[in-house]
């Protein structure tokens, strides 16, 4: 079993197996469960996530009426064409957008790892699979991968915004998506664990701050960025570029951050962007008063 | 190693908007509910830390009464439960406290009717993940992911041993065990998680061995 990400790509290379198949072949070790078990049970996932972004795609609204529509927009800027990055990217916002655009309309979603983070994987999968043509089976990998590197950050970190922030969930979810692209891509497992480091370096010290408890704002739009952050750090990894602080340290450098926030940015709504004098007003006006002035009835 | 399965990290599927606050607390709920063995009449619960602060935009109020009535972390009906629950004549009332729990997304959940009570501490780890940290005053380690039973047993000499050996005896595999106590040679509470689900008749040999005065399964 691996415990961290040196772990894993040392376990990857003397084995001369991709990190998915290490993370496959781990949990028929751990479950018991058959190969084809654990495959049909991710295949089920990729469906769900399927669904979600093409759900959000046509356009949702969440009940407050904070969120919703941002994916079509996307979609539709795409297709005239005048855009100043690439298609491949906002194709990944707009995906990533779609999925959380769902999840705040209580929609149903897979969680990757966390369900205000579930934007940043599917955004990115579905975008580069318009590029890069995988098979259903690669696409399979691509979620077992994720979960490799999610798993190193969730056993030894945290995926919690109430525990760690928006760099806990947004951030891991990105680290995971970025590593699973580049194995897609044709990396090698050195490089899936550099953009794991780069785009988690770049998440660091993100606070989790919902405007009035909600998974919405600035949810996201930070899945948006993540997928932004998480497409970029492939390509730098792809590119040969390395990350100076090794990734395991990242995740630790991640936890420890984490432990020193003040709760009111650890998904209180007491804190950041919940408490501007907007994001109170818009809670106000959601709940007809502010969170800590009300009183729960059954 | 709090995460063992590819499954905690990629899924669960799920209901939003939080895996913490709505599917780890639906998972919460259904935990309570599966130990109690039936649909309670009253439930009280009690949120903490992040649960008390965003309980209401996150569903945790909802997704709880959801587990509590058996319905699973991607159920829809979960975003009714509530008023299912009304509807079922189930009483149900939510406290928001201000005190400082050690994890930030804890819940209390009281449950009973006219036969018993139960009491629970949950906490959601996050990713949908949970783990039960109190019951009914004991403390315990229960993640909810496995098969398990709980023991309510005398604390004396060989009561562990004699419930070891019925499920060596059934080849039954203890995954994780552990025993909590409140005072020494008082009542003590073994939590088993186990690889399969147990039968009803090993369930009973557990029951009538001598120092044991309650069994409750968990099923898988």
């Amino acid at each position: 079993m691996f415990r961290n990400v040196a772990e894993l790509v040392q376990m990857a290379n003397s084995q001369n197996k991709k990190i998915s198949e290490i993370m496959i072949e781990q949990e028929i070790a751990v479950t018991g469960r058959s190969r084809e078990d654990i495959l049909a049970l991710m295949e089920r996932n990729l469906l769900i996530m399927e669904e979600a972004v093409e759900r959000g795609i046509k356009g949702v609204k969440s009940h407050s009426g904070l969120t919703g529509g941002d994916a079509v927009l996307m979609q539709k800027y795409i297709e005239k064409g005048n855009f100043l990055t690439g298609e491949t990217i906002l194709d990944a916002v707009s995906k990533a957008v779609a999925t959380n655009e769902v999840n705040a309309a209580m929609g149903t979603i897979c969680a990757t790892p966390t369900a205000g983070s579930a934007g940043v994987v599917p955004g990115t999968l579905f975008a580069v699979k318009k590029k890069l043509n995988p098979t259903r089976d690669q696409m399979i990998s691509f979620l077992f991968t994720s979960g490799a590197f999610g798993f190193v950050v969730a056993n030894n970190a945290s995926i919690s915004g109430a525990a760690g922030g928006c760099q806990a969930e947004v951030g891991s979810a990105a680290g995971m998506a970025a590593a699973a692209i580049v194995e897609m891509a044709g990396g090698t497992p050195e490089q899936c664990a550099e953009a794991m480091a780069i785009t988690l370096k770049n998440m660091l010290g993100l606070v989790c701050d919902p405007v009035a408890g909600l998974v919405e704002v600035p949810c996201v739009k930070r899945n948006a960025m993540g997928a932004a952050n998480a497409m970029v750090a492939a390509d730098m990894a792809l590119a040969g570029i390395t990350s100076r602080i090794p990734c395991d340290e990242v995740i630790d450098a991640m936890f420890k951050i984490g432990q020193s926030m003040p709760s009111s940015l650890r998904e209180t709504a007491e804190g950041g962007l919940a408490a501007t004098p907007t994001g109170r007003k818009l809670e106000a006006k959601i709940f007809g008063m502010p969170l800590h002035e009300r009183e729960l009835k059954s | 190693m709090k995460y063992k399965s590819v499954f905690d990290i990629i899924g669960p599927v799920m209901i939003g908007p939080s895996s913490s606050h709505t599917a780890g607390a639906a998972r919460i709920g259904r935990v309570a509910r599966s130990i109690f063995g039936r649909e309670p009449k009253w439930v009280n619960i009690s949120l903490y830390g992040s649960f008390a602060k965003t309980y209401k935009g996150h569903g945790t109020d909802v997704a709880l009464i959801g587990g509590i009535l058996d319905f699973d972390t991607h159920d829809e009906r979960i975003i009714q439960a509530i008023e299912l629950a009304k509807e079922r004549g189930m009483k149900i009332t939510f406290n928001v406290e201000d005190a400082v729990t050690d994890h930030p997304n804890t819940a209390r959940v009281f449950i009973g009717d006219e036969k018993g009570e139960l009491e629970l501490v949950g906490i959601s780890i996050g990713g949908g993940k949970i783990e039960i940290t109190e019951l009914n005053g004991f403390e315990l380690k229960l993640s909810g992911h496995h098969p398990a039973i709980l023991v309510i047993h005398n604390d004396r000499f060989g009561a562990i041993a004699a419930v070891a050996n019925i499920l060596a005896t059934h080849e039954i595999n203890i995954g994780h065990m552990e025993v909590s106590r409140k005072e020494k040679g008082k009542l003590a509470l073994m939590t088993i998680e186990v690889d399969h689900n147990i039968g009803e008749n090993i369930l009973q040999e557990i029951d009538e061995l001598p120092h044991v005065l309650k069994v409750t399964r968990i099923v898988d």
